[in-house]
């Protein structure tokens, strides 16, 4: 519901009221700001009565003008997205075959299909990682990718599991009735449905993806993460709240953007969302939510 | 088969630690989501957009990240606190724009009859939320929240790398110890994980169920 129905649109009483929060409020998140960087920009004693200085100081900035720094967090961006990327088309090749495994007629394919992708989807990414990297031996990129594109692929297989069966019967009987092959109705019919009642979930799963590249800092693969600690262990702890922040403004740069595209994309797939199936009661009245509320793992942080 | 046998008590150790962090981050993240997920729908304007930043930031940046702040950063700010609790902090900061999404969405599926109902009769911001969308929502909010811990206990994972030995530091130790079973070694441990997670996505099936077959 649009939160403006909860209370009525403020009459002068109320709105001067308002100001009064407004600017108690902004107040007070100012004064925190505040405080938060005067505690930072403080220089601060040591253990051993040492005094470093604040973190702001020239001396923790002055790498910023070096290039050497500034080519090697390129290098760490681009090795985020290129394993990012191929990570992605690989999910989305396996959770197609899972979908199709999942919903088999034959229940010798089915159910091994359905503990399979319970496994894969309870174990942390993490783990999946370690045991690539470490059993197949595959090298810190290859092992990065294959858990990624397995877990997210498992993520995006029930996704579309869940498209297909909430698709209407009536679809399936009458490509049936067409005369289509099962496979065939599957395919063309139901298929396509599913995956486009579904694109906002699974684009919100790409952003995961790439969220979640920086998990390949445990089988050290040089992505951004790593390029941080990296440029620590070489430049030293004098500028490591430096190297964190940069690293920081990088990560919300990229994310924000694919976000953006993802919900751009979400908003113009979603006049077509619903129109094959029945939109639950109340669902007229939603506002902030585009994607379904039901289906297995949405956009509530599920997949994180 | 010995290396299942040697490595038990260290992963006991690890599996407790992992549910020790499990309950205590998801009973911070889960107040201070609730938190974020009231201010964002309240009347004050700055409340929303502190609620907003804080949910569009904690969001986008990943896991690793955090939880590098919180061992890394914090102790060069002077913030004594050891790995585990640090730990906490991470987890708890991560997972509250998580479960503030799920609440929200949950109050954006409550039908809007309801909240027009309420106020038509006179009830004002409080009541309208307190008395009749909020009791509406829980029910579906349950399925999506259960889903957001069966997350955190995948994401507690990440603590590992960060010195805490939980189920994940205690199975990468244990695959360097026993490096010939390194197979049964890190099945083993995501057996563990799957002996928390399978039951409560079951859970969350069973109650999304239920609350279909309610609507």
């Amino acid at each position: 519901m649009s939160a403006s129905v909860l209370y009525d649109a403020p009459g002068p009483k109320a709105r001067r009221r308002n100001v009064i929060f407004f600017i108690v409020g902004a107040l007070l998140i100012v004064a925190l700001l505040a405080w938060i960087i005067l505690t930072l920009a403080a220089p601060r004693i040591s253990a051993n009565g040492n005094e470093t200085p604040g973190m702001f100081d020239a001396s923790r900035w002055d790498i910023v003008s070096e290039p050497l720094l500034w080519e090697a967090f390129f290098q760490g961006v681009v090795n985020t997205l290129r394993m990012a990327a191929v990570a992605a088309f690989f999910a989305l090749v396996i959770g197609i075959a899972f979908s199709f495994a999942r919903t088999a007629r034959s229940q010798w394919i089915r159910v091994p299909t359905a503990v399979l992708l319970e496994f894969f989807r309870g174990m942390p990414l993490l783990l999946m990682m370690l045991f690539i990297f470490l059993v197949f031996s595959t090298g810190s990129y290859w092992a990065g990718v294959a858990a990624l594109a397995i877990y997210n692929g498992a993520l995006i297989g029930e996704a579309l599991r869940a498209g297909i069966a909430s698709l209407p019967r009536g679809q399936k009987e009458s490509g049936l009735a067409i005369g289509l092959t099962p496979v065939q109705t599957r395919v063309f019919i139901e298929f396509p449905q599913a995956f486009r009642q579904m694109l906002p979930i699974i684009i919100a799963q790409m952003v995961v993806l790439l969220k979640d590249t920086s998990l390949a800092y445990v089988v050290a693969y040089d992505e951004l993460s790593r390029t941080i600690k990296n440029l620590q262990n070489f430049l030293g702890n004098n500028y490591l709240f430096t190297l964190f922040i940069i690293g920081l403004a990088i990560y919300l740069v990229i994310n924000l953007t694919v976000s953006w595209i993802a919900r751009f994309v979400a908003r113009r797939s979603g006049p077509k969302l619903g129109s094959t199936t029945a939109a639950p009661p109340g669902a007229e009245g939603t506002t902030a939510i585009s994607l379904p509320l039901r289906g297995g793992y949405g956009d509530d942080g599920s997949a994180v | 088969m010995d290396a299942i046998v040697e490595s038990t008590p260290l992963y006991l150790e690890g599996f407790v630690e992992t549910l020790k962090l499990l309950a205590i981050s998801g009973v911070g993240a889960f107040v201070v989501g609730v938190l974020v997920a009231a201010m964002r729908i309240s009347p004050i304007p700055t409340l929303r957009t502190f609620a907003t930043v804080y949910t569009e930031l904690l969001r986008n940046v990943p896991l690793l990240l955090v939880l590098f702040f919180c061992a890394f950063v914090l102790p060069l700010l002077g913030v004594g606190f050891d790995y585990f609790v640090l730990a906490c902090i991470g987890l708890t900061a991560y997972t509250s724009p998580f479960v503030a999404e799920a609440v929200r969405s949950g109050f954006n599926g409550v039908p809007i009859g309801q909240a027009e109902a309420a106020r038509s009769i006179g009830l004002n911001f409080g009541q309208t939320v307190s008395l009749v969308v909020l009791p509406q929502a829980v029910r579906m909010v349950i399925p999506p929240l259960i889903n957001v811990f069966i997350a955190l206990t995948k994401n507690t994972s990440v603590a590992g790398v960060f010195f805490v030995i939980e189920l994940f530091g205690a199975s990468n130790r244990a695959a360097r110890d026993h490096s010939d079973a390194v197979i049964l070694v890190l099945l083993y441990a995501a057996l563990l994980y799957l002996v928390i997670t399978v039951p409560l996505g079951l859970i969350a099936g069973a109650i999304e169920k239920k609350v279909a077959v309610l609507r």
